[in-house]
């Protein structure tokens, strides 16, 4: 009844932006479905990120992506197996090995280690796969293009959903850009993107 | 093999360029590729262009009606690439223009049927005698596409304003050659629909696909009559769509071409009908 009376009495969204919108996601999810490649390279980089905080176990981790109503949500499962401790653990992986950090990037190791040991305590109990680090970033227009990677333990939404037109890049176009973006971050050595978002 | 494609065209010619082979694609059907590719056609050879409409379909052929030549039609495309017809016995003359002509596709044959590797060598012989080549493509992305595709060197995207068509020409726009830059002919326009909010605009369109603009067709009854009796709108002085399509072809041929007008008319039967029809939403 109430549905009734609200489709008569409420003013709609006009249909054509309604379209748009839906346009809008439904190229993303294509062309993330349509990019194995490029997804995979993203999933690299944000492992090679990740184990430059924490040891994680790189076989068990899983990145995908997911239609939500209103975006498309890159899921990260990570099971984080230890801590590293900036400074003195350096990465024994062949990642591309951070610089000491910038001085303005600061590094709380808590909330981390925290989720590392219940992790850790959960699998041991459950024979499951160990609690993972859960990520969950809301795709804007360019979702390769999007810096930003939260490691921390909780789904943590990084930035607002962009208003910006949806870009339906073609597939060498996003190549293009993810390799730019990877370029990016490999030369940025950390901390930069995951600071930011970690202390906003 | 290739002797049938070979021979001397009607007259013995000077060394010419290459004409150019477009193909006019959608991904999803019904939006208007055979009906564009008569009318662009027409359009470049109203301007004196010698061009040659391929009908690609093959198994679905329709550009032979929508031009008005379907009793002319002897032989087709596959009878060409099997050499069962010589190209010359299969080229149709258009009624209205002596440098329109039409290559049929074959009605009652298949897709599959047509050998990519002839199919391209025959588009090589067309471009070496016309200066356009339009390339009428099959609905789909399977071997009909690819074969229509294989011969061309540009694409031309025709998309309608709904979230169908435009998904489906953003996949085919993936599927095309990296090093085309294909463009894009937004058809059957309402634009008092889009005015009122109630139907995706050029711009929306566009901010997707992102493609340079060839033009765009209003949804206009005219179409639909000039369709009935065979006749292209091209040709029409008097139409808008005529000359929305006759801008096409110039900036096809190179021309400096204004923006098209995207407003919706002020008076007149178009816009009656589109308020008429712009309450269902």
């Amino acid at each position: 009844m109430i549905d009734f009376f609200n489709k008569f009495f409420r003013p709609a969204p006009p249909s054509g932006a309604t379209a748009k919108e839906r346009l809008r996601l439904v190229l993303l999810s294509d062309h993330l479905s349509l990019a194995p490649d490029v997804v995979e390279s993203l999933k690299r980089d944000l492992l090679a990120v990740i184990s430059r905080y924490v040891e994680i176990d790189p076989a068990q981790a899983d990145v995908t992506f997911e239609r939500r109503d209103h975006d498309v949500a890159m899921l990260a499962s990570i099971p984080i197996t230890g801590v590293r401790r900036p400074g003195y653990d350096e990465s024994p992986e062949p990642t591309p090995t951070p610089p000491p950090a910038p001085r303005s990037v600061r590094y709380d190791a808590s909330p981390v280690a925290e989720s590392a040991s219940r992790g850790v305590a959960i699998a041991e109990k459950t024979q499951a796969p160990p609690d993972p680090v859960s990520l969950e970033l809301p795709m804007t227009p360019d979702p390769l293009l999007s810096p930003a990677v939260a490691s921390e333990s909780t789904s943590t939404e990084v930035e607002p959903k962009s208003t910006a037109t949806s870009a339906a890049h073609r597939r060498r176009r996003r190549r293009r850009k993810a390799n730019a973006a990877a370029k990016r971050s490999a030369q940025a050595q950390s901390g930069p993107p995951l600071n930011a978002s970690a202390q906003a | 093999m290739m002797e049938a494609f070979e021979q001397p065209a009607e007259s013995p010619q000077a060394v010419r360029p290459l004409g150019r082979a477009i193909v006019i694609t959608s991904g999803k059907g019904g939006v208007g590729k055979t009906t564009t590719t008569a009318n662009v056609g027409t359009a470049l050879a109203a301007r004196g262009a010698k061009v040659v409409l391929v009908d690609a379909d093959v198994g679905l052929r329709n550009l032979d009606i929508v031009l008005g030549l379907e009793s002319r039609v002897k032989y087709h495309l596959l009878d060409v690439l099997e050499e069962k017809a010589t190209l010359d016995d299969a080229l149709v003359r258009d009624k209205r223009s002596e440098s329109l002509y039409l290559l049929a596709a074959a009605q009652t044959r298949e897709k599959e049927d047509v050998d990519t590797g002839l199919m391209k060598a025959l588009i090589e012989t067309l471009r070496a005698r016309f200066d356009y080549v339009l390339i009428d493509c099959p609905a789909g992305i399977e071997m009909g596409f690819k074969n229509a595709v294989a011969g061309a060197q540009h694409a031309i995207i025709v998309c309608t304003p709904e979230v169908s068509a435009v998904r489906d020409a953003d996949r085919v726009v993936g599927l095309l050659p990296n090093d085309w830059r294909p463009e894009l002919i937004v058809n059957r326009l309402r634009p008092l629909l889009v005015k009122k909010g109630k139907m995706l605009s050029v711009d929306d369109v566009n901010g997707i696909l992102r493609l340079p603009l060839l033009g765009v067709i209003a949804d206009e009854p005219n179409v639909i009559v000039a369709t009935n009796r065979g006749e292209p709108l091209a040709l029409d002085a008097l139409s808008e769509t005529g000359a929305a399509y006759r801008a096409i072809a110039a900036k096809i041929a190179g021309e400096d071409v204004p923006a098209p007008d995207v407003r919706p008319a002020s008076t007149g039967i178009f816009n009656k009908l589109g308020s008429l029809f712009g309450k269902r939403g």
